[in-house]
C-alpha cells in the first residue's frame, strides 16, 4: 500500500466555525483527525497531525524532453554555431590573408605612405589618415546637429509633428549612401567650392583651412583646387550619420524621468536649464554612444567618399584641398587589378579598418550599456 | 501548490500581459518547503472556497475598455508655449540681420557668395536677439532664449539637408523616370549617346530584388534563429556568439564583398555572380538583423513563457505560439530594416556581381547589376543621358527604401506583446473561445473526475463517505 497521501474535508458551519477533518494514509491504514481551526489556539499535541499533512517535501520534477524539443534545441544551438563560424571567418580570414602582407611589409605598413604592393613599398598611413579625418570632420559637422535635432525633436517639437519627425531622421538613416554620395558629387561638390574659397581666403591662418596653391590676392586664382577635399567628403558622411546619432540620442532623451524634469522645473530652472542640468546628464552615455556610432559608420563608409574623392597617397593636412583617401575606397578602388599578393595588401589594410571600427562599435556599446540610461536596454 | 481543476484555463490569452498586475504570489507557507512549519494544521484550507462551480475564477476575458500593455510610466505633459514677445523678437531680430548684413556686404565687407551671406546673417540674428531679449530680462532667460533658437536651427538645418538630398534626386532622376521605357526596358539597345527614350533600368531592378531575395532566403531563417538561440538559451556559448554578432555589425560593408571576392570568386574559381553578391549582402545584414531581433525576444515578458511552460507545453511549443507572435512587430521591423540596408548597399554588389546592361535572370552565372551599382556606374559616364538614368535608378532605390520603411512603421515600431486593435480583438476572441470549450467540457465533471482520480491514486480502499455539509478540499503531498 501507497502511503503519505493525504485529504482534507472542510465544513464552515452556520455559526462561523470552520472545521477540518484530515485523513491521512499511514503505514497503519486512513487515519482521521478533526480539529477546530476558528479556535484561538492549536493544541501542541496535534502537532504531528498538521506536520504530517504539510509534508511537503520538494518532489523531483523530471521534465522529459520530447523529440520535436530536442531536435529545436540542436537546430537553435546549431544555428547559432553557424553564424559564429561564419562571422570568425571572415575575421580569420582577413587576419590570416592579411597577415601574409603585413610580415612582407614589416613596420613599415604603418608609416608608409605609397600603395604600390607589388613593388614592396605600400603601408596605410596616408589612406587610415585620410579615413579618419573624414570621419573626424563628418564628425565634428554631425554631432551638433543631431544634438541639436534629437533635444529639438525630444524637448521642443510640438506634439503633433513629432513622431513624424521621429520617422523621417529614421527614414532619413535608411537612405542608401549612393544617394548621399550623388548629392555630394552633384550638389555639394559645387556650392561648396565659394564657401571653401572663402574659409581659405579669411580663415587660412588656422593651419588645416591653409590652401597653399591657392593665394586670395590673386583675382584670377582658380578655385578648382578646392574640388574633391576631404571637407566635401566629411560632409557629405556627416549628413549620413547625423541620422543615426540623432536617433540614437532621441531615444534616450525621450527616456529622461519626467520626475526628474519636473522637479528641476519646479526649483526655477528655465526650459534650457532643465535641458542643460536633467536631460543631458542622464542622456549622456546616448550622445556619446550615438555619436560614436555615427564615428563607426562614418570610417566604414565606402560609396559615398569613394563617388567624391580624388584619391592621393600622401598625408594631406589642407582639408580643403583636393585629394584625400580612405581604406574602403582604396579597396573599391585597386581590387579589380590586384594581383595575389596586391590582394593580400588591401586585406591588411581592411583588417586595419575593421580594428579600427570595432573599437569604436565596442566603445559605443559599452558606453551605451554603463551609462544611466542604457541600463534598461 | 494545489491543483484545482479550474487554475487550468488561467493562461488562456496569449499575447497579453495578465490584467491582474505582476504575476499572482504562491500561497505563501504551503508552498515553500523551506519555510520552518508553524505548528498545528495548515490555514491553507481555509483560504479555499468551497467548491462552487459558479464562483470559480473564469478564464479572464478582456473587455475592449480593458487597459492593455504594460504599466505605462508618468507621461510627459506638454509644456511648449510660444510666447508672443518671443516671436516678435526673433521676427525682429531676423529682419534687422537681413537687412545689416545687406549693407555690411554691399558697403563694407568685400565678401561675397550665398553661404557666407547666411553665416554672417545668422550671426548678427544671434546677436540682435540677445540683445532684444536683455532688455528686459536677466541672464537666465537669455540663456534659455538663445539655446532655444541654436536647437531650433540645427534641426532646421539638418532637415532642410536632408530635404534636399531627397528631392534633387527625385527631382534630376524624374528626367529619366516619366519616361515608360525607363520601368520595362534594359540597357542593351541603348547606348550612352541615346536619348532617355532609348533603353532602362528594369534588369536592375530585376537585379536588385534577385539579390535582396536570395540574401533573405539565407539571413530570415538563420538569423532568426540565432536570435531564438541567443535570447532562448542563455549559456556561456550564446554569450560569446552575440559578443561576436556585435562585432561584426561593425564590419564595413566593402569587408563583406572583400570577403566573398576572394574566397567565392577567387579562391573557388566561381563567377561573379549575383549568388556571390547575395552572399556578401547575407554577410552583412545578418548580424544586423540578429542582433535587432536578439533585443526584441528577449523583451517578451518572462511571465507569458512561463505560463506557456506551465501548461504543460513543450519549449518549441512555447517559442512558436507564445515567444514568436508576441514579438511579431519588432522581428518584422528588425528583417525590413535589414532588407532596405542590404538593398542599398553598394559595396558588396560593386565587388563580386559585375556590371551588364541586360536582362539576367540567372543568378548563378554571368554578372548581374543592383540599382545601387547601376547608379553609381552610370553617374561617372560623361553623357547627359547616363547620369539621368543613373539619378533614375537612385530614386527608384529610394523610392523602395522607402516603401519599405513605411510597411515596417506599419507592422513594427510596437513592443513586445501591445497589440493592434485588431489583434486584441483577435486575442479576445480566442479567449472566448477557449472559455467556451472549457465550460463545455463541464466544470462538475471535472471536478468528478479528480476526485476519482485523486481517490484511486492516494486511497484505494476510498475514503468514508463525506457526512452531509462536508466537502473535499485539498490534496497535499500525495502518493510517492
Amino acid at each position: 500500500m501507497r502511503t503519505g497521501g493525504s485529504v482534507g474535508r472542510v465544513r464552515i458551519r452556520a455559526d462561523g466555525r470552520v472545521l477540518v477533518r484530515i485523513y491521512a494514509i499511514g503505514p497503519r491504514g486512513v487515519s482521521m483527525t478533526e480539529s477546530d481551526l476558528s479556535a484561538p489556539a492549536l493544541a501542541p499535541s496535534q502537532g504531528p497531525v498538521a506536520a504530517s499533512m504539510l509534508d511537503e517535501r520538494p518532489r523531483r520534477l523530471k521534465g522529459g524532453i520530447g523529440a520535436a524539443d530536442r531536435i529545436f534545441r540542436y537546430g537553435a544551438h546549431g544555428s547559432g554555431l553557424v553564424v559564429l563560424v561564419l562571422m570568425t571567418l571572415v575575421g580569420l580570414f582577413l587576419a590570416i590573408r592579411g597577415a601574409e602582407a603585413i610580415r612582407a611589409a614589416g613596420g613599415a605598413f604603418l608609416t608608409e605612405q605609397d600603395w604600390e604592393p607589388d613593388s614592396g613599398r605600400f603601408g596605410v598611413a596616408a589612406v587610415l589618415f585620410g579615413t579618419i579625418s573624414i570621419a573626424v570632420i563628418a564628425i565634428a559637422v554631425a554631432l551638433p546637429l543631431a544634438l541639436g535635432t534629437a533635444t529639438y525633436i525630444s524637448e521642443y517639437a510640438p506634439p503633433g509633428i513629432k513622431s513624424f519627425l521621429v520617422g523621417v531622421v529614421d527614414l532619413m538613416a535608411a537612405i542608401p549612401s549612393v544617394v548621399y554620395g550623388l548629392w555630394g558629387m552633384f550638389w555639394l561638390e559645387g556650392n561648396l567650392l565659394p564657401v571653401a574659397r572663402w574659409i581659405s581666403a579669411h580663415f587660412g591662418w588656422i593651419p588645416i583651412f591653409r590652401v597653399d596653391r591657392f593665394d586670395p590676392d590673386d583675382p584670377l586664382a582658380t578655385p578648382t583646387v578646392f574640388t574633391a577635399s576631404a571637407a566635401l567628403a566629411g560632409l557629405v558622411v556627416a549628413m549620413m550619420v547625423a541620422p543615426i546619432a540623432c536617433s540614437v540620442m532621441r531615444e534616450v532623451f525621450a527616456q529622461a524621468p519626467v520626475g526628474e524634469r519636473e522637479g528641476a522645473l519646479a526649483l526655477g530652472a528655465s526650459k534650457w536649464g532643465m535641458i542643460r542640468s536633467v536631460v543631458y546628464p542622464f542622456g549622456r552615455g546616448g550622445i556619446i554612444g550615438g555619436t560614436m556610432l555615427g564615428l563607426g559608420r562614418a570610417l566604414g563608409e565606402t560609396i559615398a567618399v569613394y563617388m567624391v574623392i580624388s584619391p592621393i597617397f600622401v598625408i594631406n593636412w589642407e582639408i580643403l584641398s583636393t585629394g584625400t583617401n580612405s581604406i574602403s575606397s582604396l579597396i573599391a578602388l585597386r581590387h579589380g587589378e590586384a594581383s595575389n599578393f596586391a590582394l593580400s595588401a588591401l586585406m591588411a589594410a581592411g583588417l586595419v579598418l575593421f580594428a579600427v571600427t570595432m573599437v569604436v562599435n565596442f566603445g559605443a556599446g559599452i558606453i551605451i550599456q554603463r551609462s544611466r540610461s542604457g541600463e534598461s536596454s | 501548490m494545489t491543483t484545482t481543476p479550474a487554475s487550468l484555463p488561467a493562461s488562456s490569452t496569449p499575447g497579453r500581459p495578465m490584467p491582474s498586475g505582476p504575476s499572482p504570489a504562491p500561497v505563501p507557507a504551503s508552498s515553500t518547503p523551506g519555510r520552518p512549519v508553524p505548528s498545528g494544521p495548515s490555514p491553507a484550507p481555509v483560504q479555499r472556497r468551497p467548491i462552487n462551480p459558479e464562483r470559480y475564477p473564469r478564464t479572464h476575458l478582456p473587455s475592449a475598455a480593458a487597459q492593455a500593455g504594460p504599466a505605462q510610466g508618468e507621461a510627459r505633459r506638454n509644456l511648449a508655449k510660444v510666447r508672443r514677445e518671443d516671436v516678435l523678437r526673433a521676427v525682429g531680430a531676423a529682419s534687422a540681420a537681413v537687412a545689416l548684413t545687406a549693407w555690411l556686404f554691399s558697403q563694407i565687407l568685400p565678401a561675397r557668395g550665398a553661404l557666407s551671406f547666411v553665416v554672417v546673417a545668422y550671426l548678427l540674428f544671434l546677436g540682435l536677439f540677445v540683445a532684444l531679449i536683455a532688455l528686459d530680462a536677466d541672464r537666465m532667460t537669455v540663456w534659455d532664449r538663445v539655446a532655444g533658437v541654436v536647437i531650433h536651427s540645427a534641426a532646421v538645418v539638418l532637415l532642410l539637408a536632408l530635404a534636399v538630398v531627397v528631392v534633387f534626386t527625385l527631382a534630376r532622376g524624374s528626367e529619366a523616370f516619366k519616361h515608360l521605357n525607363f520601368w520595362s526596358d534594359d540597357m542593351s539597345l541603348a547606348g550612352p549617346l541615346d536619348p532617355l527614350t532609348m533603353g532602362g533600368m528594369a534588369h536592375a531592378a530585376v537585379g536588385t530584388l534577385i539579390m535582396i531575395a536570395f540574401a533573405l532566403a539565407i539571413s530570415i531563417p538563420l538569423g532568426l534563429t540565432c536570435a531564438i538561440f541567443l535570447a532562448e538559451f542563455p549559456s556561456p556559448f550564446a554569450r560569446l556568439v552575440r559578443t561576436v554578432v556585435e562585432a561584426m555589425t561593425a564590419l564595413p560593408s566593402i569587408i563583406c564583398g572583400l570577403f566573398i571576392y576572394a574566397t567565392y570568386v577567387l579562391a573557388f574559381g566561381l563567377d561573379k555572380s549575383a549568388f556571390a553578391a547575395s552572399l556578401a549582402i547575407t554577410i552583412m545584414i545578418l548580424p544586423i538583423i540578429v542582433r535587432s531581433a536578439d533585443v526584441v525576444l528577449r523583451l517578451v515578458p518572462a511571465t507569458l513563457k512561463e505560463a506557456s511552460l506551465s501548461t504543460g507545453a513543450s519549449r518549441w511549443r512555447t517559442i512558436w505560439h507564445v515567444v514568436l507572435p508576441t514579438a511579431k512587430s519588432g522581428l518584422t521591423t528588425a528583417i525590413v530594416l535589414g532588407t532596405a540596408r542590404g538593398i542599398g548597399e553598394t559595396s558588396p554588389v560593386l565587388l563580386t556581381a559585375g556590371y551588364t546592361t541586360y536582362f539576367n535572370f540567372n543568378p548563378f552565372s554571368g554578372p548581374m547589376v543592383s540599382l545601387p551599382f547601376a547608379t553609381f556606374t552610370l553617374v561617372k559616364s560623361p553623357t547627359p543621358s547616363q547620369v539621368a538614368r543613373g539619378f533614375g535608378a537612385a530614386a527608384v532605390l529610394m523610392v523602395m527604401v522607402f516603401a519599405l520603411f513605411w510597411i515596417a512603421r506599419k507592422l513594427g515600431g510596437k513592443g513586445a506583446g501591445v497589440l493592434t486593435p485588431r489583434g486584441e480583438r483577435r486575442a479576445r476572441e480566442a479567449s472566448a473561445r477557449d472559455a467556451g470549450r472549457f465550460a463545455s467540457r463541464g466544470l462538475r465533471q471535472a471536478v468528478a473526475d479528480f476526485e476519482d482520480a485523486q481517490r484511486s491514486a492516494g486511497f484505494p480502499g476510498g475514503l468514508p463517505a463525506d457526512p452531509p455539509g462536508w466537502r473535499t478540499a485539498q490534496d497535499s503531498g500525495g502518493p510517492q
